[in-house]
C-alpha cells in the first residue's frame, strides 16, 4: 500500500490538453494576429567585436493573447522587447503590428519596465494622465479617464501621492495603469515584478490577470521565473542564449481561470518540468563558456561547522 | 564612511563650526599672551618719536624702555597689542552696528548698505543675463547631441579665459560704469553655467525618456514635459552654486572702470586704516551669500516636494 502511495506519479505530457483547453487555443488562434515577428535579428557591434544577441526570431501573437517569454539571462529577452517597443532597431527581419512595420516607439505599444520609471515630479494621477495629455486629450477628459484607471488598479486613495511615497508593488501598478491609459494594442512588460518580494509579486500576478480579463489588450511579458510564466501565460516562448534563438513555443495546458492552487496540478508540473529541461540544459552549455565559480576558502576554525 | 547624524547633532555641529573660529579670534584678540607682537603706547615717556596711540614692535619698545631706564629718563608705557589690521571682535561688531546707525564721516560718502545694494544689483543683473542664455543653451546641449558638439568645444575653451582679463575690453566697449562690471560677472558665470547645466541634463535617467517615448511623446513635448521637469531640482541646485560663484567675481568686477559698490567701500575704509569697517563689510558679503543660499534651499524644498529627501543640498 505504502509503496503505491509514495511512488512518484508519472506526469502527463505537457502537450496533453483537455478538450476545454484545446478549444480555448482554437478560439485564440482564430482571433486576428496582432503582432508578427519575422526572422528578427540583432547584432551589437562594439570595439570588442560583435555580439549576436538575437538570431532569426519568428513568432506571432493573437489579439488578447497572454504571451510570456522565458529564457536564461543574457538570451536577448530585453533586446527583443525593446525592439518590439521601438526603443532599439533590429539589424535584420521585421516586426509587424497589425500588419504595419514598427518604426520607433509609439502609443500603440505600451511598456512597463523592470526599473521604476514613473515620473517622480508628477503625482500618481498626473502620471496616468501623462500619455493621454501628450496625445492631445484635454485635461478634464484625461483626469476622468485617469481616475477610472486608478480605480481599476485599486489605487484611487493615492491619486495625489508622489511616486516616492509608494511601495514597489504600487509603483508597478501605476506604471501598468499609465501604460494602459493610452489604450495600446499591445502591452510589453520586461520583468515588471522582478524587483518585488514573493508575496507582493503573487498579488501583482493575480492583479494583472484580472486587468487583462477586463480589457482588450495583448500582453507580451518577460520573466525568468518559470512559475510566473506558467501561471500567467497562454503560450510561452522559450529562448536560448548565445545566440538568442527561439527554442519552442509552448501552449500552456493549465486551464483558465488560473489560481495559485494550480501550482501543484499535473499539467502545471508537466509544463514546468519541460521548461526546466530546456532552460537548464541550455544553461549548462552556456555556463561552460563562462568562468567557473572560484572555491571559497575556509574562513572559520576547523570543527566550527554549520552542516 | 559618513555616518548619519541626527538633525539635532547636525544643528549643534553647525553652530560650533561658527563658534570655533570665533573663539580662536577672541583668544588671539583678548589674551595678551597669545601673539600680540606689538605694543600700543599709552605714555611716550622721554622717547622722542613715541606717541600715545602708536604701535611699535615689542623688541623696539623693550630696547627703548631699557635705554630710557639706564639713562635715567622717563620710561615709556604701553600695553601688548595686535597689529592694526587685526581688530578685535567687539571693534568689528561695533563697526558693523555703527555702519547701519551712524552717518558716515565723509559727507557725501555712500553708506555701507547703499554700497552693498549697488553690488547686489550688479550681481543680480549679471546672473540674470547669464542664466537667460546659459540655462536654455545648457539644456539644449544636454538634450540634443548636435547642439552639444557644435557649442561645447568652444565653450570649454572659453571658460579657461579668466574673466577679469576682459576688464579693459569691457570698459572700452561698455563705458566705465556698471556695464563692464555686469559683463565680467556674465563672462565669469555663463560658460561654466552652460557646461554644468548640460551635464545635469545628461544625467537625467534615460529610462524616464524611454518611458515617455513609449507613451507617444515626441520632440518638443519630450523637452518640455520630461527633460525640463525631470532636471528641475538639480538645475535649481546648480543655480544656487553658480550664484555663489557669481559673488566671487564681484570684487574683481567692481574694481573695473570706476570702483563701486561694496568694493569701493572696502578700499576706502582700508585706505583710512578703518580695518573694523573693512571686516564688517567682508563679513556682510558672507552673511548675505550664506543667507540667500539658505533661503533658496528652503524654497527649493517647498518647490520640489517630490525631490528625493536624501539628495537635498
Ligand atoms: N547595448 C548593448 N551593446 C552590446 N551588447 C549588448 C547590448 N545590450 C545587450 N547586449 C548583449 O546582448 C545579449 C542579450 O542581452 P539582454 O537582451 O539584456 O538579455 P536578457 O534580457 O535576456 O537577460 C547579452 O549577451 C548582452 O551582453
Ligand atoms: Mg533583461
Amino acid at each position: 500500500m505504502d509503496q503505491i502511495v509514495n511512488a512518484p506519479k508519472a506526469l502527463p505530457s505537457y502537450l496533453d490538453q483537455t478538450p476545454a483547453v484545446r478549444d480555448r487555443f482554437g478560439r485564440l488562434k482564430n482571433r486576428e494576429v496582432i503582432l508578427r515577428v519575422d526572422g528578427l535579428g540583432k547584432t551589437f557591434s562594439s570595439r570588442q567585436g560583435t555580439t549576436v544577441a538575437l538570431r532569426n526570431i519568428s513568432f506571432q501573437t493573437h489579439r488578447r493573447e497572454f504571451l510570456v517569454i522565458v529564457g536564461p539571462s543574457g538570451c536577448g529577452k530585453s533586446t527583443l522587447i525593446r525592439i518590439l517597443a521601438g526603443l532599439d532597431m533590429q539589424t535584420g527581419g521585421q516586426v509587424l503590428l497589425e500588419g504595419k512595420p514598427v518604426a520607433g516607439p509609439g502609443r500603440d505599444r505600451g511598456m512597463v519596465f523592470q526599473g521604476y520609471t514613473l515620473f517622480p515630479w508628477l503625482t500618481v494621477k498626473k502620471n496616468v494622465m501623462f500619455g493621454l495629455e501628450v496625445n492631445g486629450a484635454g485635461t478634464s477628459q484625461a483626469e476622468s479617464e485617469a481616475l477610472q484607471w486608478l480605480q481599476l488598479i485599486g489605487l484611487e486613495k493615492f491619486t495625489e501621492a508622489y511616486p516616492h511615497q509608494l511601495s514597489g508593488g504600487m509603483k508597478q501598478r501605476v506604471a501598468i495603469a499609465r501604460a494602459l491609459a493610452t489604450q495600446p494594442r499591445i502591452l510589453l512588460m520586461d520583468e515588471p515584478f522582478g524587483a518585488l518580494d514573493a508575496q507582493t509579486r503573487c498579488r501583482m500576478q493575480a492583479h494583472l490577470l484580472e486587468i487583462w480579463r477586463k480589457i482588450d489588450v495583448t500582453i507580451v511579458f518577460i520573466t525568468h521565473d518559470l512559475d510566473e510564466a506558467i501561471y500567467l501565460a497562454d503560450r510561452i516562448l522559450v529562448m536560448k542564449a548565445h545566440p538568442g534563438e527561439v527554442q519552442e513555443l509552448i501552449e500552456v495546458p493549465v486551464p483558465r481561470p488560473r489560481d495559485p492552487d494550480q501550482f501543484i496540478s499535473d499539467s502545471f508540473l508537466a509544463t514546468k518540468a519541460r521548461l526546466e529541461e530546456m532552460i537548464y540544459s541550455a544553461h549548462g552549455e552556456a555556463e561552460e563558456e563562462e568562468e567557473a565559480y572560484p572555491m571559497v576558502a575556509r574562513l572559520t576554525a576547523v570543527g566550527d561547522d554549520v552542516e | 564612511m559618513l555616518k548619519q547624524l541626527s538633525s539635532r547633532e547636525k544643528r549643534v555641529l553647525g553652530i560650533f563650526s561658527f563658534v570655533l573660529p570665533l573663539l580662536i579670534w577672541c583668544a588671539v584678540s583678548y589674551l595678551p599672551f597669545v601673539w600680540h607682537p606689538q605694543m600700543l603706547i599709552t605714555e611716550a615717556g622721554d622717547v622722542d618719536y613715541f606717541q600715545p596711540g602708536m604701535r611699535v614692535g615689542r623688541d623696539v619698545f623693550e630696547s627703548e624702555y631699557e635705554a630710557a631706564k639706564s639713562a635715567g629718563k622717563a620710561v615709556p608705557a604701553g600695553v601688548p597689542a595686535n597689529p592694526i589690521y587685526l581688530p578685535a571682535p567687539d571693534q568689528v561688531f561695533t563697526a558693523f552696528y555703527t555702519a547701519f546707525t551712524m552717518p558716515p564721516e565723509a559727507r557725501d560718502a555712500p553708506r555701507l548698505h547703499q554700497s552693498l545694494w549697488h553690488s547686489v544689483q550688479v550681481i543680480f543683473c549679471g546672473f540674470a543675463i547669464s542664466s537667460a542664455i546659459g540655462v536654455p543653451l545648457g539644456i539644449l546641449c544636454g538634450a540634443v547631441a548636435r547642439v552639444s558638439r557644435l557649442s561645447e568645444p568652444f565653450i570649454e575653451f572659453f571658460r579657461y579665459l579668466p574673466a577679469p582679463a576682459f576688464g579693459a575690453l569691457a570698459v572700452a566697449i561698455l563705458g566705465i560704469y556698471d556695464g563692464p562690471k555686469v559683463a565680467i560677472i556674465v563672462i565669469g558665470t555663463l560658460f561654466q553655467q552652460v557646461l554644468i547645466v548640460a551635464n545635469t541634463t545628461r544625467k537625467l535617467d534615460f529610462a524616464l525618456i524611454e518611458a515617455a517615448l513609449t507613451l507617444g511623446t515626441r520632440n518638443a513635448k519630450l523637452l518640455s514635459r520630461v527633460v525640463i521637469p525631470g532636471i528641475l531640482p538639480d538645475l535649481y541646485r546648480d543655480q544656487r552654486i553658480l550664484l555663489g560663484w557669481a559673488w566671487t567675481y564681484l570684487i574683481v568686477a567692481e574694481l573695473i572702470g570706476t570702483t563701486s559698490g561694496i568694493t569701493w567701500f572696502i578700499t576706502q575704509q582700508a585706505r583710512y586704516q578703518h580695518f573694523p569697517n573693512v571686516y564688517a563689510a567682508i563679513f556682510l558679503i558672507g552673511i548675505i551669500g550664506l543667507g540667500t543660499d539658505m533661503v533658496l534651499a528652503a524654497l527649493g524644498r517647498r518647490l520640489f516636494p517630490w525631490d528625493r529627501p536624501t539628495a537635498k543640498g
